[in-house]
């Protein structure tokens, strides 16, 4: 009988799997792997510099290409180094299948050298997490892991593999048929269908409240969403992690919603009679204030994961199912019946007051370039190309939401649900490397592009172009904004002291480096990074004290945004404190 | 500032999980990390083949954190079924607990008197102690115990809940 180590086995089931791109970084757990590795040619190692900048790679690639991302790393300080990246993969419903080496069986418990619980460690920020015991095994648990990861509701599979099961054999002749203990939505009820059509044809005021779950579930469901929304006439909005489904320059179009949504995006929401939640999760950024969340509205929500239903926000009509499939579903319904689209006169009427607010716009300046007019100009340069974009997390990423405007799926690489700075960096270079004829650009701040800036070596080492673009503002904007409105500007620990030379740093890494702080060079500063065939690091000096408008403050309604710097107060009560 | 109380529900919960490694600190530990209660959990393998067991788990929580409680449950991999037997209707839940008494003289005639009223059985004495089984619903059991105390209780233990719906249907 033929057998194989385990670690050719792993190896086997990878590339049967579809794998091409794995990112990682070796250590003496996973030397058999590594070496598995070496001798082959299907499967193409990326090494970067840290754990936290593998996972994040992958799951920048995972995002762009909707396949799901490989991480590989070493036992002990290896995977606690990738738990950040694991987290913000299941906060964000990213597949990501993450192999840990481990010490040896028999040494499990013994504080052996590098020894970490993974499993433990990982268990409740992961979708699930497996030890194995025997290379035997390895075959049937990384097929399922698999079909975990990437089915349902996506996330991240841990998969510890201990040393010894990486060298011991097992016989690769048994054909184990994958095990289907898991089950997941797909076709809604029709009866739910029936009842979701009728409620939104006979809407006076309907709204679209999209979602990542719709660039989970893939191109398909983007479509169904853009037909949907053409044949009922509803107005859309989406939340951070669903821009790019439906598209910015469409009619339909109201914005983000949210803390930093646009005015009418979150009028619209608090108003309207009959919301449709599809593939997001009212989470505390979108809704605000619950008990002033839409209050007169009757709410349907799509969702593929049945512990999304009700779990901040009642809803009436709970329909569990893929959020494309649903979709389709009532396309075919509504055509079926022959429902007319609605003329919602009225409701556009009220919508067209909240836009005339005009929420976006923003002091000018010909001195100092604005952090907003920076990310206009970068939008105005770059959109014909259909560029990928990555974000750090803070006010950068903000105003990338706000001001640059996605047309398609999968173009958009943010944190949402963790919030982790570093993100972005790693992220570009994964989704570069899934797209390797893509303008990738990473909006950064200046204090959060350092968390994992020795990654830049990575895109160096494989001639990855990727361009971050930072709005360098010299504090950390974010923090230094809440402490404006909440703590009466004392200004604790916000400042970004002793920032590094970055032109200079991006020479070190082989990169080129421009800085711009003029408003009027800015555009030709920006046609030089992207005319550069090669990684750019661009400072962007941007003025230093702006805020990030509109804003829900922690606590109020969505009625209660504050537009503009003459409406803040510089402090909050105890209750608002608390929240967020 | 207050931190806000709610009120809550005592729920019964069955799940049927795959009998694996890890199995049960992802439940439990689930419980833990979202911040719910769990009152009692009991868990045994009840399938021919071993691969199955049933987890019995009493908690407390607003009927929409329960509502979120099942559904969380439902999520994780090896877990294949719950149902909340509270929910579910008429059904049984049984407990036992040991229970052991020191004392003489007439405090020792006491909760032989008590014991036999509640039927709880003698499974161990000496000149000075005696050890109770009790078996029934929970407030049997706690009304039991907090009799004994009153005779010379020095060690109970308790193994927490098994439920089952009433009549021909299963959970
Ligand atoms: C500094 C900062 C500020 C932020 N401000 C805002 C803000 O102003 N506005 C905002 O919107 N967000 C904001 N966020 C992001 C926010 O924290 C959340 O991450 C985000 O709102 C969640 O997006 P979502 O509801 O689309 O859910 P996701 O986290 O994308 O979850 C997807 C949902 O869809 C479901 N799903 C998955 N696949 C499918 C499928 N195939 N079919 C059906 N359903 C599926 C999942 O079960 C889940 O419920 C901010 C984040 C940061 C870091
Ligand atoms: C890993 C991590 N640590 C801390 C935070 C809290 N945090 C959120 S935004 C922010 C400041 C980000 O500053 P910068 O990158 O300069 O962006 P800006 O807000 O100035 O655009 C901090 C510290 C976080 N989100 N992630």
């Amino acid at each position: 009988m033929p057998e194989k180590s385990g670690a050719e086995i792993l190896i086997d089931i990878l590339v049967e799997q579809g794998v091409d791109t794995v990112f990682g970084y070796p250590g003496g757990a996973v030397l058999p792997i590594y070496d598995a590795l070496f001798q082959q040619k299907k499967i193409k190692h990326v090494l970067v510099r840290h754990e936290a900048g593998a996972a994040h790679a992958a799951e920048g690639y995972a995002r762009a290409t909707g396949k799901p991302g490989v991480v590989l790393v070493t036992s002990g300080p290896g995977a606690t180094n990738a738990v950040t990246g694991i987290a913000d993969a299941f906060m964000d419903s990213i597949p990501l299948i993450v192999l840990t080496g481990q010490v040896a069986t028999n040494l499990i418990g013994s504080d052996a050298f590098q020894e970490a619980d993974t499993v433990g460690i990982t268990r409740h920020c992961s979708k699930h997490n497996y030890l194995v015991k025997d290379p035997a095994e390895l075959a049937t648990i990384v097929r399922e892991a698999f079909s975990i990861a990437t089915k349902g509701r996506p996330g991240p599979v841990v998969i510890d593999i201990p040393k010894n099961v990486q060298v011991a054999t097992a016989s690769t002749d048994v054909k184990r048929p994958a095990r289907t203990r898991f089950t997941y939505a797909g076709e809604a009820d029709y009866a739910e269908i029936n009842r979701a059509v009728e409620l939104i044809a006979n809407a006076k005021a309907p709204i679209l409240y999209t979602g990542g779950g719709i660039i989970n579930s893939g191109p398909a469901a983007s479509e169904a969403l853009r037909e949907l929304a053409e044949l009922t006439g509803a107005p859309v909005t989406s939340t951070l992690m669903g821009l790019g489904a439906y598209p910015a320059s469409g009619d339909a179009w109201l914005g983000m919603l949210g803390m930093h949504g646009t005015y009418e995006a979150n009028m619209a929401m608090n108003q309207c009679d009959v919301m449709v939640c599809l593939g997001a999760r009212f989470d505390d950024r979108v809704t605000g204030r619950l008990d002033a969340f839409s209050p007169d509205s009757v709410k349907i929500h799509v969702d593929i994961d049945r512990s999304s239903m009700n779990k901040t926000v009642r809803v009436d009509l709970p329909i569990v199912a893929d959020v494309g499939t649903a979709m389709r579903q009532m396309i075919d319904v509504w055509k079926g019946r022959k429902y007319k689209k609605q003329s919602l006169e009225d409701w556009w009427a009220r919508i067209a007051g909240w836009r005339a607010v005009d929420c976006l716009s923003y002091p000018g300046s010909t001195q100092e370039i604005m952090p907003q007019y920076a990310i206009e100009r970068l939008f105005e340069a770059t959109k014909d190309k259909s560029p990928i974009i990555s974000t750090e997390v803070g006010q950068h990423q903000m105003w990338a939401a706000q001001h640059f405007h996605f047309d398609a799926p999968n173009k958009w690489l943010t944190s949402g649900g963790l919030g982790t700075m570093g993100y972005g960096l790693p992220a570009a270079i994964g989704a570069q490397l899934g797209n390797p004829n893509a303008l990738v650009i990473d909006i950064a701040g200046e204090a959060s592009i350092q968390m994992n800036i020795q990654e830049m070596a990575t895109a160096t080492q494989y001639r990855l172009p990727v361009k971050v673009f930072i709005l360098n503002n010299e504090w950390m904007g974010m923090v230094r904004q809440w402490q404006e409105l909440t703590y009466e500007s004392r200004y604790s620990e916000s400042y970004s002291d002793s920032l590094p030379d970055f032109v200079a740093l991006a020479e070190a890494y082989g990169w080129k480096g421009i800085r711009c702080d003029d408003p009027a060079k800015l555009d030709d500063a920006i046609a030089e990074m992207l005319a550069y065939d090669g990684p750019v690091m661009f400072d962007c000096r941007v003025h230093k004290t702006s805020n990030c408008f509109p804003m829900i403050p922690s606590g109020a309604a969505h009625t209660d945004m504050i537009l503009n710097a003459d409406q803040v107060s510089g402090t909050m009560d105890d209750e608002a404190k608390a929240l967020v | 500032m207050q931190i806000k109380q709610e009120l809550t529900e005592r729920h019964v919960l069955t799940l049927t999980v795959d009998n694996e490694a890890g199995t049960l600190a992802r439940i439990a530990g689930m419980f833990t990390s979202r911040g719910y209660n769990i009152d009692s959990l009991t868990v045994a393998d009840i399938s021919e083949d071993h691969t199955t067991s049933r987890i019995t788990i009493v908690t407390k929580g607003p009927p929409p954190v329960i509502d979120q409680i099942i559904a969380q449950c439902e999520r994780l991999i090896p877990v294949h079924k719950v149902t909340d037997l509270t929910e579910a209707g008429p059904h049984v839940e049984r407990e036992l607990a040991l229970v052991k008494v020191n004392g003489t003289g007439d405090q020792r005639v006491e909760a032989m008197r008590l014991a036999d009223i509640y039927r709880a059985r003698v499974i161990d004495a000496t000149v000075n102690s005696f050890i109770f089984e009790i078996t029934g619903g929970p407030d049997k059991i706690d009304t039991f115990v907090t009799l004994m105390r009153e005779v010379g209780l020095v060690e109970v233990g308790r193994t927490g809940i098994v439920g089952l719906m009433r009549g021909a249907g299963v959970s």
